[in-house]
């Protein structure tokens, strides 16, 4: 691309195995297209400036906050989001550990929390109860309290 | 009492929606044709409008609307006697970030740019921006003559606090001060809404009261309310946040109706933080006379609120400074006296506790250093004052159930409390508190005579179930545990429950999830309703199968004879024998609180028809050298009456637990003048996983006679012992008494100087503004109150 | 939403295309991770019409010994690369743990926190906030909020990684249009928030160096009120060349957070020289250390107990080096 301008071009992205084409200006974040042009509004923001971890999805299988990535640095990429997380209607073993302990309560933290424990489910497959605190430690909760999300991500790290 | 579903510990009914991102928040609301809407924020902290030119603004392509104040002119406010806000401001601004105009266009950055070339020309006026400025400026927020700020006052006594203080062996005053922090919720607050030719308008809107906000809309959009539909949709987080009718709101539905288009309005996070209605700074002087032994003889309470630049919640807010410190302790003779000022800053409003953190912080801190005076220990010091079950306080406050003994005694026992406080090494401490909440507040914020909560239940000929309820869920549970609640009664699993609700076309009224009303209130709707429908289907089927009434019951999914399996029908042929008999199978439930309110004008707030009681016991690791404090246990007990679903009260009680550690140690909604510090999330110092302690959560459960299967509320009481805990541990761990929230690291270590220079190691606030209250109501204590 | 504002984006293929583009486009930002930048540029803190993006720069990533025994870092290395690679130097693995929170470490830079702009109270918010604040030097105003009577912008610098650099003499390497320049890390800043970095505008920072092991011994401790996603609000780095009998032959302290530039204490590190690491001589360099250190009201926590605190983390760093 040596140094053409990339500006309303058109991202060629992979979101959950799917690879779709959107006309998305420069400036637009991997958050913005995800939930506005693709319609995955699982993905949620909660400051929209990289400081809460609400809007967290995976990149190639590491977890990244969207609202501060640009969408055309995803391309080429594998995005992961909560959609993609069950197969069909079977849930992930982090969903179903998440709903089994009471992890999510207002659920709105709960798509990035699920992301983040993912990647380190993923990388991790036995984490001690301070590898998961230090793993989930960018993504706030205002309901939980944080201890039944450490249970449910416990929980699913050995059946992942 | 055995119960089949009510008890047993399980997910929430919206689990797995809520794990996959199915769950639809009113922010992932996405119309045919939608326009974004944007509200303009004041840039002045108290100033006059001389003049808003939206000409530039309604000239930029992709514009369709651009609103002021002059057209939504008509003033509102939660509460009936403080209708004192605009939708956008009208002809003065009181606070930074106050919306002042709007914008509907094609996009984001269409509506920003439209923002920018709003012109408002302003006249700037002096600013207030804390009590004491309040207190003494001639500068009036509301009062366009000038004089003072005051928004409320109170001055009430009950029994003789001067003949209290008279007889006592230990009389101590003290001040304390805590500081303002906010919700914080997740989730920004949104609302998308539609109005359509036929002059209806549908508001989504992530609202805990979408009774409230469909009365508002009534008033300000001069609509009828049939008109109107109001949706809560899936609430990201309240915790009193969404509990007001906000701009937002207002404004998207004037939007709608102007454009004819959908609209949709997000706060970005800073606004959030202005929008605020979070918990008030309030500086309080405490007062409280002490037998030797211990037991309390008065108490005498002063607390001045920094109330913002509104009314919203605050004329019950000031009340409930000073309403629930009977409810734990007996306090024979005992007096408050509080003022709630006006200040050029967002305005203060209900968080988790509403209004009752403060005095219970300034409460608890106050009887450790009382029992330090008299040689005894803190737990016996509370031991001796408890409230007992089935009594009346001073302030003819009416005690049903109460299981503050058993908490307490709990917590002491599980974390070994006695054998630690005052013996562990030094920066290691433990500290105890107790504390009560309210099950709902007793009257309404209008008033009516109508029922604080209806439900209605309608079975389809299948089979199916339908339950219709206001009530909100705003992550507390309520319906799972409504659900819970009716599938008990019918003998069905809550799963097998369509449950619809916090939707004022569809479903009757509740008025909310405020007060930690919906368990007990709507609960006990919720079971009226089901054992209305149960009593129909089993009367059916005793019929149908010759069977004596009385040995008939619903359990399982079939409906029939106690005793003998062949003598029951499927639950589906059930319903169809009733609705074959009396036709339509429907239902409807309904609860209101019987009248408890006390013989005097402020009597309506602190009442309700059960009260929950908890204990806490924090356990701390100090830095000596850095002053942070690190916490490493808590044990919470909590008096819940019945546990519906002990996971989701375990939730409650932690979450409980985190947001007191968080208002404790770390969070502040501060301001440097009249600007907010730092309305971010990063700024805002809410605690992530890396400070959240263990907490070891006890249950005691002490079926309340008027509570829905004995249940009591969860929500909000856990959070009030937390606080004052940790102060009481900070305190055992260093020796430092820090008498101001929250307890920061820098706080902790200036108290440790003063310490070693030779002073008390006191740090915060030493004194309170001379301030008359106004004329003094005198209250005869109630019939049989037993000081 | 809240957006970034327009830019045009553009992406070189090579460094010596990165610095044509530079020069090129007066203004442009550099962009790797844009967890600095993005944040900035969504409250319009700044507003580059060109945003020039590294990703597509091959060779820039990674961590490399060379033979001898000097390390070698690509600036666009992810902290999260630094944090794990055996081969990276301890107290850099050490500050990139600490920086921000595991998202963010998964995409910001070796570079990007080496060059991550200067912070206040007054500068790091909405432009609906500062124009009701007024606008400060930073952000073309004519007064400093924080200091009014002061010579210049005092917003601090919040990098973790610097002060943990210069404390084991690293230095980097800039690629310009006249060629390839290398400096100390410690020569980098400036003591002025907003003309912060001894970069010029067609400068690319490429890498990181660290010299071969030199005896060098470092450790670096944060303060902040979070145990996650909080910048600094002090960041003393320490480090020390001992002799076989424990005698300190060389010694750095240097301070982030406190200043628009990392600060050596040079009274201090030259107080250890011939000492062993006893409490006393610790106490003392740590008296010395705080002595010209004064925070200002514009980061959390406020100056006192920053002030405070500094004797208490040089205390504790030169503590660490004492017992390892």
């Amino acid at each position: 691309m040596s140094g053409d301008p990339i500006s309303n071009n058109v991202v060629t992205l992979t979101v959950n195995g799917e690879t779709q084409q959107r006309v998305a200006a420069a400036n637009r974040t991997l958050l913005e297209v995800l939930r506005e042009d693709l319609g995955l509004t699982g993905t949620k923001y909660g400051c929209e400036l990289g400081e809460c971890g609400a809007c967290t999805v995976l990149i190639d299988g590491i977890a990244v906050l969207s609202c501060v990535t640009l969408a055309l640095h995803a391309e080429g990429t594998e995005v992961t989001t909560v959609e993609g997380l069950a197969q069909g209607n079977v849930p992930h073993p982090l969903q179903a550990a998440f709903a089994e302990l009471g992890a999510a309560q207002c659920g709105y933290c709960t798509p990035g929390m699920l992301m983040a424990a993912k990647a380190l489910i993923d990388s991790e497959s036995n984490p001690s109860r301070d590898e998961i605190r230090q793993a989930l430690a960018g993504n706030l909760c205002r309901c939980t309290g944080y201890n039944k999300i450490l249970d449910a991500v416990s929980l699913a790290a050995g059946k992942a | 009492m055995v119960y089949s579903v009510v008890g047993r510990r399980g997910p929430r009914v919206d689990a797995t929606d809520q794990v996959t991102g199915r769950t639809t928040y009113a922010g992932d609301i996405n119309l045919p044709g939608m326009l974004v809407g944007g509200m303009l924020q004041s840039s002045e902290a108290h100033a006059r409008i001389v003049r808003i030119d939206t000409t530039a603004a309604r000239a930029v392509p992709g514009v369709h609307a651009v609103i002021t104040g002059v057209d939504l002119p008509i003033a509102y406010g939660i509460f009936p006697v403080s209708q004192d806000e605009h939708a956008l401001a009208v002809d003065k601004v009181r606070y930074i970030g106050e919306p002042v105009a709007a914008v509907a266009a094609v996009d984001v950055e269409t509506v920003e740019r439209a923002l920018s070339l709003i012109e408002v020309e302003y006249e700037p006026l002096d600013v207030v921006t804390n009590i004491d400025e309040a207190l003494q400026t001639g500068i009036g927020i509301h009062n366009e003559a000038g004089g003072d700020n005051v928004h409320r006052r109170a001055a009430l006594e009950f029994g003789d606090v001067a003949a209290g203080f008279e007889g006592a062996h230990l009389v101590r005053e003290d001040v304390y001060f805590f500081g303002g922090n906010t919700h914080a919720a997740l989730e920004q607050h949104a609302a998308v809404a539609t109005a359509g030719p036929d002059g209806r308008v549908t508001l989504w809107s992530s609202t805990q009261v979408p009774h409230y906000l469909h009365r508002t809309l009534e008033k300000v959009l001069e609509m009828p309310a049939a008109r109107i539909r109001v949706i809560a949709a899936p609430v990201g987080g309240g915790f009193g946040g969404k509990t007001d009718p906000f701009s937002h709101e207002i404004v998207s539905a004037k939007l709608a109706l102007e454009t004819g288009r959908p609209i949709k309005i997000v706060l970005s996070r800073e606004q959030v933080f202005y929008a605020h209605r979070g918990r008030h700074p309030v500086l309080m002087w405490v007062k409280t006379g002490f037998e030797a032994d211990g037991q309390i003889t008065a108490m005498h309470f002063k607390s001045f609120l920094d109330g913002g630049a509104y009314g919203s919640y605050g004329a019950a807010s000031l009340l409930y400074t000073g309403a629930l410190q009977t409810t734990t302790y007996k306090i024979p003779n005992y007096k408050f006296e509080g003022v709630r000022v006006f200040t050029n800053k967002p305005p203060c409003g209900p968080k988790r506790g509403h209004g009752t953190p403060q005095p219970r912080f300034a409460l608890e801190c106050q009887l450790d250093e009382a029992a330090a005076d008299l040689g005894i220990d803190p737990v016996a010091i509370r031991r001796r004052n408890l409230v007992e079950p089935f009594s009346v306080t001073v302030n003819h406050l009416r005690i049903t159930s109460c299981g503050i003994a058993e908490c307490l005694e709990a917590v002491v026992e599980q974390s070994g409390y006695s054998a630690k406080h005052g013996a562990l090494p030094e920066g290691k401490g433990i500290g105890l508190a107790l504390g009560a909440y309210m099950s709902g507040a007793g009257l309404p914020i209008y008033w009516n005579d109508m029922p604080q909560s209806e439900v209605d239940i309608k079975v389809d000929r299948g089979g199916g179930v339908t339950v219709f309820s206001m009530a909100t869920d705003v992550g507390q549970g309520s319906t799972s545990i409504l659900a819970m609640m009716v599938a008990e009664v019918l003998g069905l699993e809550p799963d097998d429950l369509a449950m619809v609700t916090a939707d004022t076309d569809l479903t009757p009224v509740d008025l909310g999830s405020y007060s930690s009303r919906v368990t007990f209130m709507a609960g006990n709707a919720a079971k009226e309703a089901a054992e209305r429908i149960r009593d129909r289907v089993v009367t059916a089927v005793a019929d149908e199968l010759g069977l004596a009434r009385d040995v008939v019951v619903a359990e399982g999914g079939r409906v029939g004879a106690v005793d003998d399996e062949t003598k029951t029908l499927l639950w589906a042929d059930a319903v169809r024998a009733a609705i074959s008999r009396e036709g339509p199978l429907t239902a409807s439930g309904a609860y209101r609180a019987p009248d408890l309110a006390g013989p005097y004008r402020g009597a309506g707030v602190g009442i309700s028809p059960a009260y929950s009681y908890s204990a806490a016991v924090v356990e701390v690791d100090c830095d000596l050298e850095t002053g942070e404090v690190a916490v490493t246990k808590v044990w919470l007990a909590h008096d819940v009456g019945r546990a519906i679903n002990p996971l989701l009260v375990e939730g409650q009680i932690e979450g409980s637990v985190y947001m007191g550690l968080g208002e404790a140690l770390f969070e502040e909604q501060a301001f440097r003048g009249a600007l907010h510090r730092g309305p971010s999330l990063l700024d805002y110092k809410m605690p992530t996983f890396v400070e959240m302690p263990p907490v070891e959560s006890i249950l005691i459960e002490t079926d309340d006679p008027e509570g829905p299967f004995g249940a009591k509320e969860v929500g909000q009481g856990p959070l009030l012992p937390v606080i004052p805990a940790l102060a009481n541990a900070v305190h055992d761990a260093l020796g430092v008494r820090i008498t101001e929230t929250p307890i920061t690291a820098a706080k902790v270590v200036a108290a440790q100087r003063d310490m070693a220079r030779g002073g008390s190691g006191r740090f915060g606030p030493t004194s309170v503004p001379d301030h008359d209250f106004g004329r003094l109501t005198q209250v005869d204590p109630p019939e049989g109150f037993d000081a | 939403m809240t957006r970034l504002p327009a830019f045009e984006y553009l992406e070189p293929g090579t460094v010596e295309e990165a610095v044509e583009l530079l020069v090129a486009h007066p203004g442009a930002a550099i962009v790797a991770g844009g967890t600095d930048l993005f944040p900035n540029m969504k409250r319009r803190q700044v507003r580059p019409a060109t945003v020039i993006g590294l990703r597509g720069v091959p060779g820039m990533t990674g961590v490399t010994v060379e033979a001898d025994g000097g390390v070698r870092i690509g600036a666009s290395t992810l902290l999260v690369d630094l944090v794990a690679s055996d081969d990276s130097p301890p107290v850099l693995a050490q500050a990139a743990a600490e920086v921000a929170s595991p998202q963010l470490r998964n995409a910001a830079t070796v570079g990007g926190n080496l060059c991550v702009d200067t912070r206040c109270d007054y500068i790091n918010q909405s432009e609906a906030w500062r124009t009701a604040s007024g606008l400060c030097l930073k952000d073309g105003g004519d007064t400093c909020w924080v200091a009014p009577r002061g010579k210049g912008c005092v917003a601090i610098s919040s990098s973790d990684l610097a002060p943990a650099a210069i404390a084991i003499d690293a230095r980097v390497r800039l690629v310009g249009p006249t060629g390839s320049r290398e400096i100390a890390v410690g020569d980098l800043y400036r003591p002025d928030g907003i003309d912060r970095i001894e970069m010029a505008s067609d400068e690319v920072l490429v890498e990181l160096l660290v010299g071969p092991p030199d005896g060098l011994r470092a450790t670096y401790h944060k303060l902040r009120r979070r145990g996650a996603i909080d910048f600094p609000i002090l960041g003393v780095a320490a480090a020390v060349r001992t002799a076989d009998d424990g005698v300190v032959t060389d010694a750095r302290i240097v301070m982030g957070a406190v200043a628009p530039a990392p600060v050596r204490v040079p009274e201090a590190e030259a107080s250890l020289i011939g000492h062993r690491l006893e409490p006393d001589v610790i106490a003392q360099a740590a008296a010395l250390a705080s002595k010209p250190i004064r925070p200002l009201d514009n980061a959390d926590m406020g100056s006192r107990y920053r002030k405070w605190m500094v004797s208490v983390f040089v205390t504790r760093a030169l503590g660490d080096l004492a017992s390892t």
